[in-house]
């Protein structure tokens, strides 16, 4: 039997001019982002959100707002009296949402005991470890020989990170925290409770972190590396000028002016959690939920597990290669 | 388990979103109702892939219909079809309509049907989809991928071209499309029927049906779970097989310019739903289940294709307690095993060399003893007579002294005799002498 010919796609660029005269010159073809809208309609979206930070700045309340339901852990639980726990605990609240027909399952994770000890030597290890182990869960099911049509992700697509308003500078909690974070998931910094802090000591505050981060070699989401184009880079070039966004949350509604708006009430004023002019919060809910959702998303699949499955599958090979007695140059750069 | 901490996950993982987790109203507007537009927009921006796959007989019409459908001239010149064998020739080309960019393949099968023996035409198809199927497999495995830029050529969409005999199917199609209903997606379309009659066309489809139903082929169907395209799909699968006839050429009807078949006897109108199927088609392939297809390739024959070439390699799934990676874990088993393998073959052959030399060595070993022994054995033997030839001369040296002795002996004797009678004796030799 002869050989079948299998050739390479030979590749010529041919660029059919977009639909002319009459109907009949309209082939459809961007009919498929409606039809790619439907199946996202119908198969719903996940996201998985992580806090971390001492506790009594606001992450439960926060994420309350940023979802506009009760969503953070303290909702879910019925504890009466919040204990400050000895170690660190991991606790994750699933959440079924839906909005104008968009369905999604949020995943809150919360760190309850984080930096609350005397001695926080090492405590970003349970969370690194918990971050790692959802890497691990979804590789091995994408390993699997029969595996689900959609792999369930509970990988952390963002981790946000409550800075306590102190007003100076970032605290070596605080570095070594972002430090060994950022380099396995997004991080997004925030300044909590920022209500304490006037314009200028806001400013001064996120100039400082800034450069600290800066210093560090800390790259937080949105990370320059990962900028596709002319286009996204400047998006993204004015977000980085603004972060850490300095948030308040809030979900309480108060009057102001006439309307019912989700608000801090003092004695001295109003504090409207949606109102740029007081908070930044609108522009963290923006960044993370209107415009920037798919995107972190994408990186943490795309970028973050990956390089966790690279890092995975060559230490295997090592300890194969260890366990057979054969030498490990044989082994890492040997791919399937 | 972590050290010291307590990992308490509430909910587990569900397969589909709103299962397992509770549902929470939400107070106002929270803003993820965009998250349908983020991925759109991604996907615009990364631009889409469609691969089609055009199997059937020369003549049928293939690629006219793929410039029809597309609206474009796609290739130059019409294929030659002097090779033996069924050759799959793919090309790619670049569409874009409005802000949507599409990087088409259409692989068409040439010289399908020509031969005499067309017992093995399905193989070279059957092996072109594999090897798609295979590149994306191995890209998938790759420690280093890039799944994100891969270029996929998986074939989506297999177009059927059906010969309008008007009467049933033929075996190579039957078995050809038995063969590929696992691999893809299957479009059956009656190429050409502008050569059938409307009664005609219906029986024909009727018995295609009919045929394909009892050889148990699974022809592609449009899906009907989305309350959108339920009913149109559901119509529409009704209607399969599509009869078509394509046609880049325009002919003027009344005052527009159409897509059409001139005959002397009247127009194919290619856009008429009355004359053929071709909107159908179109509406189905392109406008409304493109990305149901991409998906079905996607997540059931590339799926199965995987299962089966993993099962094949012999990788099983873990169990629970297992070490993780079955995966990688066997396929290094199985490379040891085999360098393990190769590593004793190599020392047998070394050890069988080094058998042989020795074997050899000691031949030569013993051949050069007996060369010595010869040797020695000649010298003796020349020892001997060179000894012999020794005493040979002694006796004989032995015997000329004797003689010598005698002859002086004798000498003596006469000259004492001569001295004594000399006198006589000389005179009588004298006298003699006168």
């Amino acid at each position: 039997m002869p050989t079948p010919a299998v050739p390479a796609a030979c590749q010529v660029e041919k660029t059919v001019p977009g639909p002319g005269m009459g109907d009949f010159s309209y082939v459809g073809i961007d009919a498929i982002l409606e039809q790619m809208r439907r199946k996202a309609m119908k198969q719903g979206f996940e996201l998985n959100i992580m806090v971390v930070g001492q506790s009594g700045l606001g992450k439960s309340t926060l994420m309350n707002t940023l979802f506009k339901s009760k969503v953070s852990r303290k909702s879910v639980q019925a504890t009466s009296q919040e204990k400050i726990p000895k170690t660190i605990h991991i606790k994750s609240v699933s959440h079924d949402i839906e909005e104008k027909g968009v369905r999604m399952k949020l995943t809150v994770i919360d760190t309850p005991g984080f930096g609350d000890q005397i001695n926080n030597e090492n405590c970003w290890q349970p969370i690194m470890k918990f971050i790692n182990a959802q890497y691990e869960q979804y590789l091995q099911e994408e390993i699997n020989i029969n595996r689900k049509k959609r792999i369930p992700d509970s990988r952390v697509h963002c981790c946000i990170y409550f800075i306590p308003p102190t007003g100076h500078c970032l605290r070596p909690l605080d570095v070594e925290f972002m430090r060994r974070l950022s380099k396995v998931v997004n991080i997004v910094p925030v300044i909590a409770k920022a209500d304490t802090l006037t314009l200028e000591e806001r400013d001064f505050f996120k100039q400082k972190i800034r450069e600290e981060l800066r210093a560090n070699g800390i790259d937080v989401y949105p990370q320059k590396e990962f900028d596709e184009d002319a286009e996204d880079r400047m998006i993204n070039d004015k977000i980085r000028e603004m972060i850490p966004f300095a948030v308040v949350g809030s979900d309480q509604e108060y009057q102001v002016n006439g309307r019912r708006l989700l608000g801090r009430k003092t004695k001295w004023g109003t504090i409207e959690v949606e109102n740029i002019a007081h908070c930044e919060f609108a522009y963290l809910r923006d960044l993370l939920i209107r415009t920037h959702m798919e995107n972190i998303k994408d990186i943490t699949s795309s970028i973050h597990y990956e390089v966790y499955r690279v890092r995975r599958l060559n230490e295997n090979n090592t300890a194969v290669a260890h366990a057979n007695g054969l030498p490990q140059h044989h082994m890492t750069s040997h791919e399937m | 388990m972590l050290a010291g901490n307590r990992k308490c996950i509430t909910a587990r993982a569900p397969e589909k979103v709103g299962e397992g987790a509770r549902a929470v109203p939400l107070a106002g507007h929270v803003g993820f109702d965009s998250m349908p537009d983020q991925l759109v927009n991604k996907s615009v921006n990364h631009g889409f892939c469609f691969n089609i796959l055009c199997v059937g007989e020369t003549g049928l019409g293939k690629s006219t219909l793929m410039d029809t459908l597309f609206n474009t001239k796609f290739e130059g010149e019409p294929t030659q079809h002097n090779q033996p064998g069924v050759q799959l020739k793919s090309n790619t080309y670049e569409l874009q309509e409005s802000n949507v960019r599409l990087k088409l393949t259409v692989v068409n099968t040439v010289g399908f049907g020509d031969q005499i023996n067309k017992e093995d035409s399905y193989k070279s198809i059957v092996e072109f989809i594999d090897t798609q199927f295979e590149a994306y497999l191995q890209e998938e495995l790759k420690i280093k991928r890039t799944l994100h830029s891969y270029h996929d050529t998986r074939i989506h969409a297999c177009l059927y071209f059906i010969a309008p005999t008007g009467h049933s199917l033929k075996s190579l199609d039957l078995v050809t499309m038995k063969k590929l209903d696992s691999k893809v997606n299957i479009i059956p379309i009656i190429a050409k029927s502008d050569a059938i009659s409307k009664s005609e066309l219906t029986k024909f489809k009727i018995k295609i049906t009919s045929e394909l139903v009892s050889n148990g082929v699974q022809i592609y169907q449009f899906p009907t779970d989305d309350e959108t395209v339920a009913e149109i799909n559901s119509t529409m699968n009704g209607h399969l097989p599509f009869a078509v006839v394509g046609s880049t050429e325009e002919v003027k009807i009344g005052n527009k310019m159409v897509k059409a078949r001139q005959y002397p006897w009247g127009t194919v109108q290619v856009e008429n739903e009355n004359h053929c199927d071709f909107v159908k088609l179109r509406e189905m392939l392109i406008r409304v289940n493109m990305e149901d297809l991409r998906e079905q390739t996607h997540t059931r024959h590339y799926e199965l294709y995987r299962r089966c070439k993993l099962e094949e390699m012999g990788f099983k799934d873990t169990d629970p307690d297992c070490k993780p990676f079955s995966l990688q874990e066997t396929y290094e088993a199985k490379r040891n095993e085999f360098m393990g393998d190769l590593q004793k073959k190599e020392e047998e052959m070394r050890q069988m060399f080094v058998q042989r030399v020795k074997e050899k060595e000691a031949e030569l070993k013993e051949a050069e003893k007996e060369l010595h022994e010869k040797f020695d054995r000649l010298k003796k033997l020349h020892q001997d007579e060179k000894k012999k030839l020794e005493d040979k001369k002694k006796s004989l040296d032995d015997e000329l002294n004797g003689f010598k002795q005698k002859k002086t002996a004798a000498e003596l004797l006469q000259s004492q005799a001569q001295q004594a009678g000399g006198s006589t004796t000389l005179k009588r030799d004298k006298e003699r002498k006168k």
